[in-house]
């Protein structure tokens, strides 16, 4: 026998759910033997993953058993200090009773005092739904700090998103350019696709500062300076205008491209799509009702007319002697001194790179053409026999999104692969239900604070998609409404929210004061916060004078969390969630669904093992909380419990009665015969047990492609009550809603204005056609002081904060450094390996350097969320996390001065620090002013060697948390047999 | 005397397994393992040479066979030749239990075997030598004169290994360990922090002048300083020959780590940052 | 004879790690764990692997290239560890060339890691016994597993299929064909250890454009006028000449 005998004679069991190591939703089947966890690995019957599982999928054991594990409800002890971690043991009764008062109190009278954040969650739907039915207002998730740039600068440009909603068809494409991406959520999926591509011989270009992961792969590498990619999409686009290397085709057909606007400098329409009149209804879509110039007959007609074929360039006079242009020769006009030059100076790419890229983009678009035999029919009647396809595939992420140029950056991507005609089409982008959606979605959150009323629930949703200046939801005098400030005249389409702000804000009580804060998966005292030290000091702050001395200015905290984190510390009440292997689980349709590119695909996770301890299901939490509090969706008309529990409310819950749309779209009706509507069916948690916990359907083929325009999939979809509408989604290459802003802005229109001090940024900022401006953290950084940008990246082994307490992941990242590429470390005198600090305006950090070629010289960068506080996450005080590992949070600040609200005069750097904390002065978020997007990788640093008699442990620390009662204790050896200890 | 030093070394052996009772599986493998074959001629030796110390010890000299020259052969002698053949066997396989890895260029050389067994030589005459200053001087002269010439074999051999050692190319590079044969390669991460069995084993972790340290300090105290007392105590000064063999043996034991310490292990390619 | 063997290609590989966990969590609670891990929550933890990525930087900026590189036994035909190994408890099975440490048999002496050119084998500090990769010998036999089964677990998780398996000894065989067309290589053919894992370079994807393909005559800007055209007031050769 080779190796021991195999293992005792035991009951071995599979079981298939869906993975939650990390947010991506890989199909997973877990081997149990006597009912403990012996293997995990990837479901070959999924779409997601095939089979393939990751690093983290893989250590799901170890999460499962983990000591870090929350295991008791706990309430912080009279008296403690919060971020002390002194608890007591509570029942869940006490829990539950605590909340339903104190909630019930703040409904009864003020519901925006309750506000619930949520972090990495898969479940916005339940979540979003409870806060809306309490009457809050303050409800987000993490979308605002997380990526919303992308979403919205794609969404608002071409009607859907790289993120969930859509990505890079690598299938077909010949040429695939990816930018600031690192790891991303499709993670397993990007990879299985990546290595296909190269092995089928694609051509794969990265740009960014830094080369890991994915780029290590990459044909080309292009190392670009931080916050620059605008002025390179700009200037990449400059080439393909001036080449003629777009498909005009495509854009005349399927985009704005043609539409003329008024260029009347006097006409109140100014910036405005000239509009002719034909009857429509007042809609979120957009009614075709614009103009081309054609160029058969040398006259303005309807678009799309048949027969007409427009000028995309040139100016034009309209009867009533308008000046007009197409909305291509504004672009041709504003890219026009975007030269290859002018970016290489910005980027550090040469202009030869930057033009040969291009060349590369349009040539390949252009030549290799795909033509597959799908006949369809588009939104305009025109049969065609074949869809086409120009394989150029892009894939961005945080790197360009989590700047605050990041908006305008991205919309300027989506531009460029809409002029190189790859949306959804075969080797571009392609659409995942529910997308596409109307530019922009229909969603809205009330414009009104009279929305908010004690005891009703909020009329309307609590994030949406503005379309105008009137969408804001905003107090008669323009004043927020929300306590991030969302929707507000400072971030007018932050339609994620801006949780990253809500503590501070809070805090400050600016707007105003809350009563309960309510965090549900989101470690906001360390690694999702900016500013951590501040923050945590926020946390614990009490008002020192009026009628609440000696309160907390925060005053009542809840954290739902699984584990030991540094949030939990804070928290007044702590609610032990289960793991991803112990609960249902919905992603469902109505949030973020794991679709394909060919069509919708929803998923849920099962219990595979008993919950331990007294841990319970958050979805349980609002469950219990919604019947107790008597919201609507909750109670019968008589107050009474209408939902069993959480698997009972996903199988019954519709969306209004009789609605036949609920959190599953699988296996609907009666006896599961329906899919997407249909009427409860009492068995489809088994069906959906039996089909691998996933459903999925899939579209005709003549539905899977150019979906914005395309009839047959738009009255499919609209059928399916997927949209309201099936009207085309024309791509916005000139934005008339950013114009509508910028029209207020100028004080031009009907619709409300912006308050004077923020007309300038408004205006600034809301520019219908993209373009490029420094970051706003950089306008007001010297330079010469601090030359370094800072960012970091995901390592692929390891979830934000949440796997510090693996035992096998923390092995391959248990502390982090500051990669510095090593000329630029020598110029500093530091060698690798060195303890070195480094500075921001904000704060300073010292940590160890690390010496790389494969970073941009003007770049520093570090793995992200590595760095714990000491005693966190059940880890001994003496972890490396916390004695070596740091996080970049620290130098990194949640807010900018005033300055940048408007009047753009620069600030002294001692003004900027004491606008932040408080003491003077109006602060504005650091965000992108469009979307409110934390601009986590603008911040700017230096470097300097630590003296030599400094301790070699990072700095800053934190008082060591010690674990609560409940808990298990560590082990010192562990050596895991995944067989019940008897 | 030899036998407590045996059995000494056998149970320190002993211990450094990690599962020390199934060491008599050790002796399985003599067809191809070097450790096997030492495992196997150690205790031989050591039965050897207990034989030997009990005819001694029992006075047991019958006369089994005469030579052709008349000499008489005793079991004692035959026992003595045994002992002696094994003693060499002994340090060839232990010696060679090293110098059989090819890719461990500073071990793999006649000299490793050459000088184990002259620094063995040297060493069991230096303590043979203080141990007849005590219980036989009339062999003090012999054995001291044969411990100082072994030594100082020992020296040319050792330095010629050091001397070697120095100019050794190591076969094996960063391109060859991975396969690719650009000049500059760096490794930037074993995949792991805190460390590995492949990081602990064949990492001694110690500054270079440190080893420079160990190296000069057993160059004086392997040979000069033996030697100089060896010559001192050559005419029975026990205290001196006892110094000599003390001295030697802790210089020995620095030599033993040197010896480990300068083995540029073709593993340690993969292993350069535990990061 | 066959000759099993994994064909690792850093054309694709990522470095994510993925076949490093997936193949402790699969061997920690088979026949060859558990897999200790030291101070699993305290400073420098530590424990047993049978399989890391490291990596490695070549290059200078900005000519860099990051190479992740995946390390496991490589099951040399003519293993050096085995030789040495006093107790005969490491050894290459004749049937599949695995090369295996029966642990019933080691006394824990260290010596084939000594051996071993490429630093693959590990003593488990808990049970004192070497330790190494088993090429998942208890999958990939195991007829009770689907034959979609019966492959090393960092094989199935691998996301990029950088990891391919198959006997080396097969011409017909995937990675046979493999290193033949793709360049496959061994480590350290220096000591002639013929080790069975091969590994395939990383290849580069290149576009040649030519100038003229930038002009062409579809080009768009011909349609869309960027070369104005004269009103139709201006004179032309319509006003002077009759024919
Ligand atoms: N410097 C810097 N900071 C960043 C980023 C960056 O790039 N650089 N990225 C930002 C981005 S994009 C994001 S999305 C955030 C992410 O930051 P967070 O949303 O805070 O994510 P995690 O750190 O994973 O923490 C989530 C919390 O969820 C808990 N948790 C894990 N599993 C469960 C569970 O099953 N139930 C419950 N209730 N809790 C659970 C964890 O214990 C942890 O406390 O970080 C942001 N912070
Ligand atoms: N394994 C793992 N997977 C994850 C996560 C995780 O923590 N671990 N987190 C998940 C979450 S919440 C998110 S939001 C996604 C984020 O997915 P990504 O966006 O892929 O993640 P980031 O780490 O933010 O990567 C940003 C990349 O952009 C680069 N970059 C920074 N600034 C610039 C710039 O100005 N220009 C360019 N071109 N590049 C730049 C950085 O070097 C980095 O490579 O990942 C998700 N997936
Ligand atoms: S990518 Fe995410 S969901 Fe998929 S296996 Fe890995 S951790 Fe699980
Ligand atoms: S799983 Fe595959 S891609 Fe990931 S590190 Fe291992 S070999 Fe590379
Ligand atoms: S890689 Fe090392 S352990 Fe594996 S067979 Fe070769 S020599 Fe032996
Ligand atoms: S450690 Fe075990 S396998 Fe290795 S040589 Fe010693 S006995 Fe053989
Ligand atoms: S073949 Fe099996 S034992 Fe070897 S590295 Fe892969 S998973 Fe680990
Ligand atoms: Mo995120």
């Amino acid at each position: 026998m080779p190796v021991a005998s195999p293992s005792p004679p035991s009951v071995q069991e599979v079981k298939t759910t869906t993975c939650y190591m990390c947010a991506c939703r890989c199909g997973i089947r877990v081997h149990l033997r006597d009912g403990v966890v012996r293997y995990i690995d990837g479901n070959p019957d999924h779409p997601l993953n095939k089979g393939v599982i990751c690093a983290k999928g893989s250590s799901g054991i170890m999460k499962q058993y983990s000591p870090a594990r929350l295991l008791k409800p706990l309430k912080r002890k009279a008296g403690a200090e919060r971020g002390a971690g002194d608890f007591e043991e509570i029942t869940w009764d006490e829990a539950f009773a605590t909340l339903a008062e104190r909630l019930g109190r703040i409904r009864a009278s003020d519901p925006k005092k309750f506000a619930l954040f949520t972090g990495r969650d898969q479940m916005q739907a339940l979540t979003g739904m409870f806060a809306r039915q309490f009457g809050t207002p303050n409800y987000a998730a993490h979308g605002g700090f997380c990526s919303v740039n992308m979403a919205a600068g794609m969404i608002y440009t071409i009607g859907g998103s790289f993120w969930e909603f859509g990505g890079p068809d690598l299938d077909r494409a010949k040429l695939f350019v990816m930018i600031g991406t690192a790891e991303d959520h499709h993670s397993n999926p990007l990879k299985i696709a990546l290595a296909k591509f190269k092995r089928d011989g694609g051509r794969f270009i990265s740009i960014n500062p830094v080369r890991t992961g994915y780029s290590a792969i990459a044909d080309e590498w292009l190392p670009i300076r931080p916050g620059t990619d605008g002025a390179l999409v700009l200037a990449i686009i400059h080439e393909i205008i001036a080449t003629g290397l777009y498909d005009r085709d495509f854009l005349v057909k399927y985009s704005n491209a043609g539409q003329l606007v008024n260029v009347s400098e006097t006409s109140a329409e100014c910036g405005f799509f000239v509009r002719t009149e034909v009857p429509t209804e007042e809609a979120c879509y957009e009614p075709q009702d614009k103009l081309w110039w054609d160029r058969t007959t040398e006259h303005a007609v309807l678009t799309h007319k048949p027969g007409a074929d427009p000028y995309l360039l040139g100016e034009f006079r309209l009867q009533d002697g308008t000046p007009v242009k197409p909305a291509f020769q504004l672009l041709h006009e504003r890219v026009k001194d975007y030269t290859p030059e002018w970016a290489s100076q910005l980027t550090g790419i040469s202009a030869a790179s930057i033009r040969r890229l291009a060349h590369e983009m349009g040539v390949t678009a252009r030549d290799q053409k795909i033509e597959l035999p799908i006949a369809w029919t588009d939104s305009w009647g025109n049969e065609h026999d074949t869809v086409t396809g120009n394989p150029v595939a892009f894939h961005a992420m945080r790197g360009l999104a989590a700047h605050s140029n990041g908006f305008q950056t991205i919309r300027a991507l989506a531009i460029l692969m809409s002029l190189l005609g790859t949306i959804d089409r075969p080797g571009g982008f392609r659409h995942k239900a529910p997308f596409p959606r109307p530019i922009p979605p229909c969603a809205r959150t009330p414009n009104d604070p009279r929305a908010v009323q004690p005891n009703r629930p909020l009329d309307g949703m609590a994030l949406g998609w503005p379309s105008d200046p009137d969408d804001l939801f905003v107090n008669d005098d323009g004043s927020p409404v929300r306590i991030d400030k969302a929707f507000s005249w400072e971030y007018p389409l932050s339609v994620h929210g801006l949780m990253h702000n809500a503590i501070t804000n809070a805090w400050r009580g600016d707007p105003y004061r809350i009563d309960t804060l309510l965090i549900f998966m989101a470690n906001m005292s360390w690694n999702s916060t900016m500013n951590t030290g501040e923050v945590r000091r926020m946390l614990n702050d009490k008002d020192t004078e009026g009628p609440t001395a000696g309160e907390f200015k925060i005053p009542f905290l809840v954290v739902c969390d699984a584990f030991h984190s540094e949030m939990t510390a804070y928290a007044d009440l702590i609610l032990p969630d289960t793991t991803y292997l112990e609960r249902h689980d919905v992603m469902s349709m109505l949030d973020r669904p794991i679709s394909e590119f060919d069509g919708p695909v929803d998923a849920v996770r099962i219990p595979v093992v008993p919950v331990s301890g007294d841990c319970k299901p958050f979805q349980e939490v609002l469950i219990e909380l919604g019947t107790r509090l008597k919201l609507p969706a909750f109670v019968t008309k008589e107050g009474a419990r209408k939902f069993r529990d959480y698997p009972d409310f996903i199988v019954n819950y519709e969306t209004e009665p009789g609605s036949g749309i609920g959190f599953l779209a699988g296996w609907r009706g009666r006896g599961g015969e329906k899919f997407l509507r249909g009427e409860p069916n009492p068995n489809q948690w088994e069906m959906y047990a039996r089909n691998n916990c996933v459903f999925h359907y899939e579209l005709p083929k003549s539905y899977q492609y150019m979906r914005n325009w395309n009839k047959g999939y738009l009255e499919w979809s609209q059928r399916n009550r997927i949209t309201r509408y099936a009207e085309p989604i024309l791509i916005h290459l000139y934005s008339e809603v950013l114009q509508r802003f910028r029209s207020a802005a100028q004080g031009k229109g009907l619709s409300r204005k912006p308050p004077q001090h923020l007309r300038k940024r408004i205006d600034t900022y809301f520019d219908p056609l993209p373009f490029y401006y420094e970051s706003l953290e950089s306008q007001i950084t010297d330079k010469h002081k601090y030359p370094l940008a800072a960012v970091t990246q995901r390592p692929m082994a390891m979830y934000h904060s949440w796997d510090s307490q693996n035992a096998w992941l923390r092995q391959i990242h248990t502390h982090n450094y500051l990669h510095v590429n090593t000329r630029t470390a020598l110029q500093q005198g530091i060698a690798d390996g060195d303890w070195i600090w480094v500075e921001s305006q904000w704060g300073k950090v010292r940590c160890m350097a690390r010496h790389s070629e494969a970073v941009e010289p003007g770049t520093v960068w570090t793995w992200n969320a590595i760095g714990k506080a000491a005693g966190a996450w059940n880890l001994t005080p003496d972890a490396n996390e916390s004695q070596k590992g740091f996080l970049l949070n620290h130098l990194i600040s949640e807010e900018l001065p005033s300055s940048l609200a408007g009047d753009a005069c620069r600030e002294t750097e001692s003004q900027a620090r004491r606008a932040r904390t408080g003491e003077r002065g109006r602060t504005v978020s650091n965000s992108d002013p469009i979307t409110g997007q934390a601009a986590w990788y603008d911040v700017r640093v230096r470097i300097s060697k630590a003296e030599a008699g400094e301790p070699q442990q990072t700095s800053p620390q934190f008082e060591v948390l010690e674990p609560y009662p409940g808990m298990k204790t560590r082990s010192s050896i562990l050596a895991y047999l995944g067989i019940k200890q008897r | 005397m030899a036998l407590a030093l045996l059995v000494a070394g056998l149970a320190a052996s002993f211990f450094h397994l990690g599962h020390p009772e199934r060491a008599w599986r050790s002796a399985a493998m003599w067809r191809t393992s070097w450790l096997s074959r030492e495992v196997i001629v150690l205790p031989a030796f050591m039965g050897v040479v207990f034989l030997y110390g009990a005819t001694h010890w029992l006075d047991w000299h019958p006369v089994l066979v005469t030579l052709p020259g008349g000499l008489p052969v005793d079991p004692s002698v035959i026992l003595g030749v045994a002992g002696t053949l094994l003693a060499f066997a002994l340090f060839l396989c232990t010696a060679m239990i090293y110098a059989c890895l090819k890719f461990l260029g500073e071990w793999h050389s006649p000299l490793t075997v050459i000088n184990y067994i002259l620094l063995g030589g040297a060493s069991g005459f230096t303590l043979a030598a203080a141990f007849a200053a005590v219980t036989a001087p009339e062999l003090v002269s012999f054995l001291a004169g044969w411990a100082a010439i072994i030594t100082l074999l020992g020296l040319f051999s050792r330095s010629a290994s050091l001397v070697r050692n120095a100019r050794l190319k190591p076969k094996s590079t960063l391109q060859t360990a991975i396969g690719i044969s650009n000049r500059r390669i760096v490794q930037k991460t074993q995949g792991f922090m805190g460390g590995s069995f492949n990081t602990r084993e064949f990492f001694h972790g110690q500054p270079v002048l440190v080893v420079r340290g160990v190296k000069w300090f057993f160059m004086l105290a392997v040979f000069p300083l033996p030697l100089l007392l060896l010559l001192a105590g050559i005419h029975g000064g026990s205290i001196a020959l006892g110094a000599a063999f003390v001295v030697q043996y802790l210089g020995l034991l620095a030599e033993r780590w040197f010896f480990f310490a300068q083995a540029n292990h073709p593993q340690n390619l993969y292993y350069q940052a535990i990061a | 004879m066959t000759q099993l063997a994994l064909v690792i290609d850093l054309n694709v590989c990522v470095g994510c790690h993925a076949c490093v966990t997936s193949c402790k969590e699969w061997n920690t609670s088979g026949s060859a764990g558990p897999m200790v891990d030291q101070n699993p929550y305290g400073a420098d933890p530590t424990g047993t692997f049978f399989n890391r990525v490291q990596t490695f930087e070549v290059g200078e900026f900005p000519n860099t290239e990051t190479v992740h590189f995946p390390k496991s036994c490589l099951h040399c035909e003519d293993p050096p560890c085995v030789p040495v190994c006093p107790t005969g408890a490491s050894y290459k099975r004749p049937e599949d060339g695995i090369v295996l440490v029966d642990y019933d048999k080691c006394i824990g002496c260290k010596y084939c890691s000594w051996a071993c050119p490429y630093g693959a084998r590990e003593l488990d500090e808990q049970q004192r016994v070497m330790k190494k990769c088993t090429l998942c010998v208890d999958r990939i036999h195991d007829m009770s597993m689907s034959p979609d089964d019966r492959l090393p677990a960092c094989v199935k998780a691998c996301p990029t299929s950088a990891r391919l398996f198959g006997d080396i000894h097969d011409p017909a065989s995937a990675v046979s064909l493999a290193i033949r067309e793709s360049g496959g290589y061994p480590l350290m053919p220096e000591w002639g250890t013929h080790p069975a894992n091969h590994y395939l370079p990383r290849r580069k994807t290149r576009i040649k454009i030519h100038a003229d393909e930038l002009e062409r005559a579809d080009n768009p800007l011909k349609v869309d006028g960027l070369l104005p055209r004269p009103a139709r007031s201006e004179p032309t050769l319509d006003d002077v000449t009759t024919w």
